[in-house]
């Protein structure tokens, strides 16, 4: 569970990037968070993930309170989130399977477990028959699917994807929102960030608008179609 | 069992790492024999110099002449106690006879000083001392004794020899310093950047839930392999350029005057020195590294 109460962040250059933002997203939902470059969904992620503190506000994400956590906390609150980026950020000199048992391996799973876990996500992504295949032999919607093993394979409680369609065809980006969806059926939480009124139009599911640092809308529908608050 | 796992892991991964990187390691690798084989030859240089310094000092030696009335068995009979004096390293009795021999061996070309009679000189004692440092106690303490007349010393000179021998050392010791620091600082630089390289990898451990224990224990291996295994090579470089020197300067008419030490009698010492200086620096030079890129 995610919750923002009246959240600002401003960064050292002045840049002033979250204006009193508030919002909760609940165990299981399938969130969309849309808005143009510059409107503050990357900082979201940034605080979800605590790469960043708020300036301002309460921010509580998985049980954790961002506000007061301490850095030897944060691994243990990051291991109960899947982040999925752009850009993949896939080990070239690593295969497909030893990519994933290197993010196992980053929380101290036993061989045993990975083995198990590693199977079970290949199967769940469709990749299992290009365990030993590197990132430059597959093609990118493949690439993403990896990298949605590797968000998934420590088993976290929600899934954050931002842009994750962003480097793909509309079919592959299709075929990745769709495994998202299944993933989401299975009981992750997923947030979506996006900029792509398309493909958030296809699904029915709720969707948080950004602008300028602010909530202007939140609700189940299409891009900008919900109701402005 | 499973911190043996992880340790096990670890080092693998460290081992890995330096293969995977190959080029940088190369380059981290070079950087420490390079470092180590100046700083070694230096420090060698030193050590010979030292020893060269303490065999000159070893030469330094003083005369205490015996009152004129002993004969030559209560002359010889003051050997003992001069020997009992704590910085007294030996003490060698001189008759009257063979310091009129060794004069006039001396002095062979002057006729003025042919046929002299041995009552002209008196029995003696040529003494070294242990330490150059004390000599002027030492040479005030013989002078005590009881039936030694004169003592014949000069610890003006004998403060040159420590003067200068202090320097030396304190030059030395500044310049290793320096070395080894600078060396620190070139290697922390060369794993910075090979740690550069991979700083996406760290983020992703990090995003995944790594804890920064986690993510420095195989760059720390990494750098514990790449420190000994330059340590290794730089050792082994260090006996082949030594070996070689030392060949050249035996076999050279003009200076073989320098006495070179065997490598032998120092190879433990320097193994044991290379391994520290390739373990501090390659650890510490990967922790230094690292620890920028753990702040995400």
């Amino acid at each position: 569970m995610i919750r923002f109460i009246d959240v600002y962040k401003s960064y050292d250059n002045g840049t002033k990037a979250l204006k009193g933002v508030s919002m909760r997203i609940d165990d299981g939902e399938f969130v969309f968070l849309v808005g143009p470059s510059g409107s503050g969904k990357s900082t979201i992620i940034k605080l979800i993930t605590a790469e960043v503190a708020p300036t301002e506000g309460r921010l509580m994400v998985n049980g954790y309170n961002l506000n007061t956590i301490r850095p030897r906390q944060v691994p243990y609150m990051r291991r109960t989130l899947g982040v999925i980026f752009q850009d993949f950020r896939l080990i070239e000199k690593k295969t497909i399977y030893e990519n994933l048992v290197f993010a196992m391996r980053a929380v101290g799973a036993s061989p045993r477990e990975i083995k198990k876990r590693i199977s079970y996500v290949l199967e769940l992504v469709g990749l299992e028959a290009k365990a030993d295949r590197r990132p430059s032999e597959i093609s990118g919607g493949e690439q993403q699917r990896v990298a949605i093993a590797r968000a998934l394979v420590n088993n976290p409680s929600m899934i954050i994807a931002d842009e994750p369609t962003g480097n793909l065809d509309p079919q592959r980006s299709l075929e990745i929102m769709m495994l998202l969806e299944k993933i989401n059926e299975l009981g992750t939480t997923v947030l979506v960030v996006t900029h792509e009124k398309e493909l958030v139009d296809r699904f029915s599911k709720r969707v948080v608008a950004i602008e300028n640092g602010r909530i202007i809308s939140d609700g189940t529908g299409g891009y900008y179609d919900n109701e402005t608050i | 069992m499973r911190r043996f796992n992880n340790l096990a892991y670890f080092f693998l991964e460290g081992f890995r790492s330096i293969f995977t990187h190959g080029l940088m390691s190369f380059a981290a690798v070079c950087m420490i024999v390079c470092c180590l084989l100046i700083m070694g030859s230096f420090s060698l240089v030193a050590v010979n110099l030292d020893n060269m310094w303490g065999d000159y000092e070893k030469q330094n030696e003083f005369l205490a002449f015996v009152d004129e009335t002993y004969t030559e068995e209560q002359a010889r009979a003051l050997q003992s106690r001069i020997e009992a004096i704590p910085n007294v390293a030996s003490a060698a009795f001189v008759s009257k006879e063979q310091a009129r021999e060794d004069f006039a061996a001396d002095k062979a070309e002057n006729e003025l000083f042919e046929g002299l009679p041995d009552t002209v000189f008196r029995d003696r004692f040529r003494i070294h001392v242990v330490d150059l440092e004390q000599l002027e106690a030492t040479v005030e303490q013989v002078g005590q004794i009881t039936g030694v007349v004169k003592v014949n010393a000069s610890p003006e000179i004998a403060q040159g020899f420590v003067v200068v021998r202090n320097i030396a050392s304190g030059v030395a010791l500044i310049l290793v310093g320096i070395l080894l620091l600078v060396s620190l600082f070139i290697i922390t630089n060369t794993i910075k950047l090979a740690t550069f390289n991979r700083r996406d990898e760290i983020a992703i451990m990090k995003m995944c839930g790594a804890t920064n224990g986690f993510v420095r224990w195989p760059f720390v291996f990494e750098g514990l392999i790449i420190g000994l295994f330059g340590a290794v090579l730089a050792f082994f470089l260090q006996w082949g350029v030594y070996v070689l020197i030392g060949r050249a300067i035996d076999s050279s008419d003009t200076i073989r005057l320098i006495t070179v030490l065997p490598f032998d009698q120092m190879a433990g010492r320097v193994l044991a020195t290379f391994a520290a200086t390739g373990f501090v620096i390659g650890v510490g030079g990967s922790v230094l590294a690292i620890r920028k890129f753990l702040q995400v």
